[in-house]
């Protein structure tokens, strides 16, 4: 689904303090299925995953997304991609205070300008999925780390993509909500969604849920896949 | 279209919670801006209420006034002197025209004596204008002496009272029959002060002027227009004068909303990172900022403006009026009447509005900017 | 010159728009020179994102450009007393020689950001960015044009004298000032009815042929463009003409600003907004044309195209339908039935 060639990625590029963040990786990344990237943090794991996420774009190399070159693509069209094709859950969370659950997860869809209506239908269905309908009027701020991560994946799947991308989705979560998670991740592979997730974590990498491992270190892949 | 229209909508709802959420922080400037569309629309409210009025007063009188010249200063006319203009084509009726200055030093106020042309009050009796009657505690029928010049005291019975419509003309005006008018300035008979003369079509204005001035060198036609003229430029330069000085609030004002716009918090930065991260493209995040600066904007110019208009129509300007009325000493109360003029709106608009927007512009493209990536990065 | 609030609110509006454009024009010539779209590096990124404030600005310019213009005219209007022989706007731009000329730059200026507006829009629809180069060249070429806009405007406010009272020599004061044209000049109305509807329907059949094809036909798009044109100066001498007459039930008063007054209902409003739009939209339809060459555009030069036309097919179909029902309720008869 998702091909990359020679991928480097720079930073601060021409000035003394340059580094390379990524140096030459080549990874094709299978759909529906659910990988990980494993690493020590500075590995560049979490580079590789805007990448792919269409976050930012590579200093040299080419992405490839269904078959097409979107390495070169400005902006404008990397977050319409984005938007369409990538749900992400970053490792805070990220949700914006001061906010209700449900006006958090519709917020991906605004630039869509999708009926209201439509929307919330599609947020109260989420929230329900995952078993949080209660809290969706509650201010995001009041709710406890498992269920803003829960918002949070609900938030991902508000445009329905067909890619998941998860920054180490269980480092700010004890075992019993890591687990909670773990089995969450498992029914959206179920959904057919292809997971792309960055972790440490033994509970997360080691798990049955996750179909490849992939070992990261100074930029460079270290692993055939297992 | 549709899909637009939702779409600003969602942007509108978007940065009104965002407001609200940062109630405090706006506060501060929108109070500065409320306070700049006040002092601005004040100003201009003002002067454009006086200018209306001056229009006003200038609308009831005739369109040319002769007066006569003597070593360049305004004297009286004499006998004969009306029947020398003789017949001009085109001027309806020739009028000479009876007032004066009468310095009372009870209030310590200039007041005009008057003989109207029509309806002039029964000798002995006058017609006060409403400043007067709040002054000398008048009512009708009331006798009230004043002191001539020449030291004789005089008695009148108030016939009537003039109404307030508009203060401005009528405040300071005494009515009063030709022979009490004669009597108490001892004015010799056959003399006026100076002479009216009404012309009915506006294009000819100027020719009766050259004729008359060709007829009596010694005279000086003014013409209605001419006057109305002056007086719309001379409150157009005070005006102008005003906001030049208020220019630098103006620039302050635009310096202060830079520096808001630019000093973003870093909650504030977050949130546009989050946002750009999950799909929001830069043009859209710039389309927000707009619509929160155009709220901003409407705010503080509806807000500014309505205060400005009580302050000036029910206040009667109290803040500005030393500055800019400065033609009269004697109207402690006098209402302006409500006028507001689409260009004044206009022109209030480029002065506040626009200075803001090109402040805010540059910031509110560099918050757009953030890298999406930015929040996986922290 | 008369100091007064106006002169300086437009004075201020156009010095801003001169130093946004010129504060921008290195940057321009950075983009022309450096852009490469195939680049990932800092700061390639660093110029796609410089875009989007080009955008920005010359938007803010072009919103700017069209209040100005009303400001302008309304301003004209007001300070019609204070010149003799002045009864509305006309007088007061005719005052000195530059007072059409100022206005005709800033109507000028606006049509030119609009078209660069519709340029912009559609390269930024294209992958590849295709036209970034000469949009930006563009923008340099329009820099310069609204200076020389903003100067003539300068210049007008600057040899702008009241004729006012001076204290010593007494009232004859304005001797022998000419006075000024207070109406414009006019064709004669049959001519110039033929004039207005054939062009105005010469235009409204353009663009609807122009939209039928899809938005595809070149040729459509650049005889358009015009009609537009044409339709908008025929519509301009229509109102001066006819349009007017019939507005203010006087068969002797030209003028096509007064119809912006209070005192007829803004009425004017309603012909100019469409009009102007119509026009815009035409010209743009036309100047986008050349790039459907371009493999990357296209399809979406083809469909803005026709959205182009469509509005201006609307906006001169307004502007006509508009005149014709002002005419229709007026109690003046021009012509025997």
């Amino acid at each position: 689904m998702i091909e990359l060639h020679s991928i480097r990625k720079a930073f601060n590029q021409g000035h003394d303090n340059e580094y390379w963040a990524l140096d030459g990786i080549d990874l094709h990344i299978e759909a529906k299925k659910v990988t990980a990237l494993r690493g020590p943090s500075g590995s560049g794991k979490t580079t590789l995953l805007t990448i792919v996420g269409c976050l930012s774009r590579p200093t040299e190399g080419r992405v490839r997304l269904l078959g097409e070159d979107i390495s070169g693509l400005p902006e404008r069209f990397l977050t319409e991609i984005r938007r369409r094709r990538f749900g992400f859950i970053f490792q805070q969370f990220n949700l914006i205070r001061g906010l209700a659950a449900l006006d958090n997860i519709i917020l991906p869809a605004y630039p869509t300008g999708r009926p209201r209506r439509e929307l919330l239908d599609r947020a109260e269905e989420l929230l329900a999925g995952l078993k949080l309908g209660h809290r969706r009027h509650a201010k995001v701020e009041w709710l406890s780390g498992g269920e803003q991560q829960r918002v949070a994946i609900c938030r991902a799947l508000i445009n329905d993509p067909e890619v998941l991308i998860a920054d180490e989705p269980t480092a700010n979560l004890d075992t019993h909500l890591a687990g909670e998670f773990m089995g969450i991740l498992e029914g959206l592979a179920a959904q057919g969604r292809t997971i792309l997730l960055t972790s440490h974590d033994p509970l997360v990498v080691e798990s049955a849920v996750v179909q490849r491992v992939v070992d990261m270190r100074d930029g460079k892949l270290l692993s055939s896949p297992r | 279209m549709k899909l637009w229209l939702a779409k600003q909508r969602y942007l509108i709802d978007f940065t009104l919670a965002s407001l609200a959420r940062r109630k405090a922080r706006n506060l501060g400037l929108l109070f500065v801006y409320i306070v700049l569309v006040f002092m601005l629309a004040s100003v201009t409210l003002y002067t454009h209420a006086l200018r209306q009025e001056a229009a006003r007063v200038l609308a009831a009188s005739p369109e040319v006034i002769l007066q006569r010249m003597v070593a360049g200063r305004h004297d009286l006319i004499p006998p004969g002197y009306q029947e020398r203009i003789g017949r001009i084509r085109g001027v309806q009726k020739v009028e000479g025209r009876l007032w004066g200055y009468y310095y009372d030093a009870v209030t310590k106020a200039n007041y005009t004596f008057m003989v109207p042309a029509e309806n002039a009050p029964a000798a002995g009796e006058i017609i006060v204008g409403p400043a007067l009657e709040r002054a000398r505690g008048l009512a009708k029928n009331n006798g009230i002496s004043f002191r001539s010049y020449s030291g004789k005291l005089h008695t009148f019975i108030v016939a009537e009272v003039l109404p307030q419509a508009s203060e401005l003309v009528s405040a300071d005006l005494v009515l009063m029959s030709e022979a009490s008018f004669r009597a108490f300035f001892d004015y010799p008979a056959g003399h006026y002060t100076d002479i009216a003369l009404s012309v009915a079509n506006p294009l000819e204005v100027r020719n009766v002027a050259v004729k008359l001035a060709a007829a009596l060198p010694d005279a000086r036609p003014i013409l209605r227009d001419e006057v109305l003229r002056t007086y719309a430029s001379i409150f157009d330069w005070r005006e102008g004068i005003v906001l030049a000085l208020l220019s630098a609030a103006i620039l302050a004002f635009g310096i202060l909303a830079w520096e808001k716009a630019s000093g973003l918090s870093a909650e504030e930065k977050r949130e546009i990172g989050i946002l750009k991260a999950i799909g929001w493209e830069t043009g859209d995040v710039i389309k927000m900022k707009f619509w929160e600066g155009l709220l901003i904007s409407l705010t503080a110019f509806l807000i500014g403006f309505v205060a400005a208009y009580v302050h000036v129509f029910h206040f009667s300007a109290s803040l500005f009026e030393p500055v800019l009325k400065g033609w009269a000493v004697l109207y402690p109360r006098f209402q302006l009447t409500p006028h507001i003029d689409g260009v004044q709106v206009a022109t209030l608009f480029f002065f506040t509005v626009v200075p803001y927007a090109a402040a805010v512009l540059v910031p509110i493209w560099k918050a757009a900017i953030t890298d999406p990536d930015s929040v996986m990065r922290s | 010159m008369i100091f007064q609030p106006a002169i300086i609110a437009l004075l201020l509006a156009s010095a801003l728009c001169v130093l946004a454009l010129a504060a921008s024009a290195p940057f321009a010539v950075e983009v022309i020179r450096r852009w490469d779209i195939k680049s990932g590096s800092e700061r390639q990124l660093q110029l796609e994102r410089r875009t989007y404030l080009f955008s920005t600005l010359l938007t803010f310019v072009l919103g700017l450009q069209l209040a100005a213009v009303l400001l302008f005219v309304f301003n004209a209007e007001k300070m019609s007393g204070m010149f003799v022989g002045a009864m509305c706007a006309v007088g007061t731009l005719n005052v000195n020689a530059l007072g059409f000329p100022a206005l005709n730059a800033k109507i000028a200026v606006f049509f030119l950001a609009a078209i660069w507006l519709a340029i912009n829009h559609v390269d930024c629809r294209a992958r590849d960015y295709p036209l970034v180069r000469m949009k930006y060249a563009l923008l340099l070429a329009l820099a310069p044009l609204l200076a020389a806009s903003a100067w003539i405007e300068l210049q007008y406010f600057l040899g702008l004298k009241a004729d006012v009272i001076t204290s010593c020599c007494g009232s004859l004061f304005s001797e022998g000032s000419p006075t000024l044209a207070a109406e414009a000049s006019s064709l004669a109305p049959v001519p110039a009815m033929w004039l207005f509807y054939g062009s105005l329907g010469a235009a409204i059949a353009l663009a609807a042929w122009h939209g039928h094809g899809g938005g595809r036909s070149r040729a459509a798009a650049y005889f358009l463009a015009g009609a537009s044109a044409l339709a908008f100066a025929a519509t301009i001498a229509g109102i001066l003409s006819f349009v007017s007459l019939y507005i203010y039930e006087h068969p002797h008063h030209h003028c096509p600003f007064c119809v912006l007054k209070p005192e007829y209902g803004y009425q004017g409003y309603w012909l100019y907004v469409p009009l102007f739009g119509a026009t815009a939209a035409g010209l743009a339809a036309g100047a986008v044309q050349p790039f459907a060459r371009i493999e990357s555009l296209r399809g979406i030069v083809a469909g803005f195209s026709r959205r182009l036309a469509a509005i201006a097919a609307n906006g001169f179909a307004l502007t006509a339908a508009i005149a014709t029902a002002m005419i229709w309720q007026s109690r003046l008869i021009l012509l025997e039935h």
